[in-house]
């Protein structure tokens, strides 16, 4: 069996990103294990730009930001293997894979990190009433088909969800010829970023629903046609139905990280985030076991996938070299009003340096509020927020002493000023 | 006159407040970007394309391309009428000149991946 130090499942953004850390920090037999035909991961389909405005200083398309990464990975020859499947990883740090050349094969590594990625929420986890004809499509399988096969998957196109894939695909369709219709979401504010509602919905005049969704998708073979309507608190309002004849009904309504192999392998999942609850190394409930990016919770900002994997990379080096400590007292970081999850969930100082960055999200749109943060119950500092969103991600950043300040917990909740 | 605007310069999404009266002064902004875009939104509105092109040879039937720098808003569908017409062949390297001074517009078109 060959043996690595580190073993990366995934080459997107944090896979590329996690496995330069760790050859950064002398660790240098690593292996990238990558299920597509090329790295990048679903950077490559995402030809819009937007990307790298904090990594790189310059606004960038996906694509060009993967090939940096990728560049970067075979200068430093790490290893990396394609059309590669990891089918189970195990609590030994045993990895299985399997291709075409070699087989199904089976690897020992000192530490894995999990960089799946995530995946979307398709018609059959909404429910939609009505037949399940063609036609029907999540919004990124869409943006595969014209971005890298070259499809337009629909002449007159509905998206329903104002995720920022959608409100992305409602452009790209309209510069291809295709008539968008319209975007409905079920919730009265969007879930995309304000920027993409702005240049991808209003510069071509394509109306967004809010408090609006598909309630019946007509055709038998082919979609001919849906049904959208108002909705009061989740719940379809009677007499409010508009029908429209449409080939293409794109999904845009959500994002789930990929965990089926950490779930197998015994690692415990947050409720909230459907990602492995980690710790302030990014390390899973598995010793050895890291995970980052997407498949820990969803970004909104590639730049942000890549300075959090960069730093679990870090971390993975520091296990392997053994410089980690694992077995140290740690504080939970609770969510309380307003705030709907924190990562990482819990926090050793022990392996803090000076600071350590939380990300979160947010329950609902706020207007002029504060992040009240405590410790124990203790007021230990307010934070100022002009506007905040679910659909925007939200960073604190506690310094070392004030994690040594707090014995069991420390919360972070939103309050009106 | 007073014209609200979220700032689209990057994925931040400022909130900026443009003062029409006072010469486009800008607030709201957290960088030199986004005063540059308040200002220009209301006078001159550009956006940066991004679209793909064919390719024979390659790895994929489409390579993307972009615009090397922002054009009039009402310009795009005539740059994406000019981007059906080229057919690259395999190998081409990233931000290779696919275009050059597309449209009259004094921008190129180049590839944003290698392929």
């Amino acid at each position: 069996m060959k043996n690595y130090d580190v073993v990366i499942i995934g080459g997107g953004s944090a896979g590329l990103a996690a496995a330069l850390e760790v050859n950064k920090n002398g660790v240098k037999n690593i292996l990238v294990i990558e299920r597509d035909q090329e790295l990048g991961g679903i950077l490559l389909q995402c030809i819009h730009n937007g990307f790298g405005l904090k990594v790189f200083k310059e606004e960038l398309t996906g694509p060009e930001y993967a090939e940096r990464f990728v560049n970067m990975l075979k200068e430093e020859g790490i290893e990396f293997k394609l059309n590669s499947m990891v089918t189970k990883i195990n609590k030994d740090k045993t990895v299985e894979y399997a291709n075409s050349d070699e087989g199904f094969i089976q690897i020992q590594a000192k530490a894995i990190i999990i960089t799946t990625g995530c995946y979307e929420r398709n018609a059959g986890a909404i429910s939609i009433p009505g037949n399940r004809p063609s036609g029907v499509l999540t919004a990124g399988t869409a943006q595969k088909y014209l971005n890298i096969d070259g499809y337009l998957v629909g002449k007159k196109v509905f998206i329903l969800g104002s995720g920022d894939i959608g409100l992305i695909m409602a452009r790209r369709m309209t510069l291809e010829g295709a008539e968008v219709i319209g975007v409905a979401e079920i919730l009265p504010f969007s879930g995309g970023l304000q920027r993409n509602i702005v240049q991808c919905l209003e510069d071509y005049n394509i109306p967004l629903y809010l408090s609006h969704t598909v309630t019946e998708i007509i055709g038998k073979d082919k979609i001919e046609g849906i049904k959208v309507q108002k909705v009061d608190n989740f719940v379809p309002v009677p007499n409010t139905e508009m029908e429209f004849e449409v080939d293409a009904l794109l999904l845009s309504v959500g994002l789930i990280p990929e965990n089926g192999i950490s779930e197998a392998a015994g690692i415990e999942l947050h409720p909230r985030t459907k990602g492995p609850i980690v710790n302030e190394s990014y390390q899973t409930n598995i010793e050895g076991v890291f995970a980052c990016g997407n498949a820990l919770h969803v970004h909104d900002l590639v730049d942000f996938v890549t300075t959090e994997s960069r730093k679990a990379g870090e971390k993975a080096a520091k296990y392997v070299k053994g410089e980690y400590k694992d077995n140290v007292e740690r504080i939970n970081l609770v969510a309380k009003n307003g705030i709907s999850y924190i990562v990482p969930q819990m926090v050793s100082s022990e392996n803090v340096d000076k600071t350590i960055e939380l990300f979160m999200r947010v329950t609902d749109v706020y207007k002029n509020v504060e992040f009240v943060i405590k410790q124990d119950g203790k007021e230990l500092k307010r934070i100022k927020k002009k506007h905040l969103a679910p659909a925007e991600m939200e960073k604190v950043i506690l310094t070392k002493s004030q994690i040594e300040g707090a014995n069991k917990e420390i919360t972070i909740e939103v309050e009106a000023l | 006159m007073k014209q609200e605007l979220i700032c689209i310069a990057c994925p931040m999404g400022c909130h900026l407040e443009v003062d029409i009266d006072d010469n486009y002064f800008v607030t709201g902004n957290q960088c030199k970007r986004g005063e540059i875009y308040g200002k220009k939104e209301l006078t001159n509105p550009t956006r940066l394309i991004t679209s793909t092109v064919k390719i024979k040879n390659g790895i994929n039937n489409r390579i993307p391309v972009k615009s090397s720098g922002e054009v009039p808003k009402d310009k795009i569908f005539l740059v994406m009428k000019e981007l059906e017409r080229i057919e690259l062949y395999s190998p081409v390297k990233m931000n290779e000149v696919v275009i050059e001074n597309v449209c009259g517009l004094g921008v190129n078109i180049i590839t944003t991946r290698s392929m």
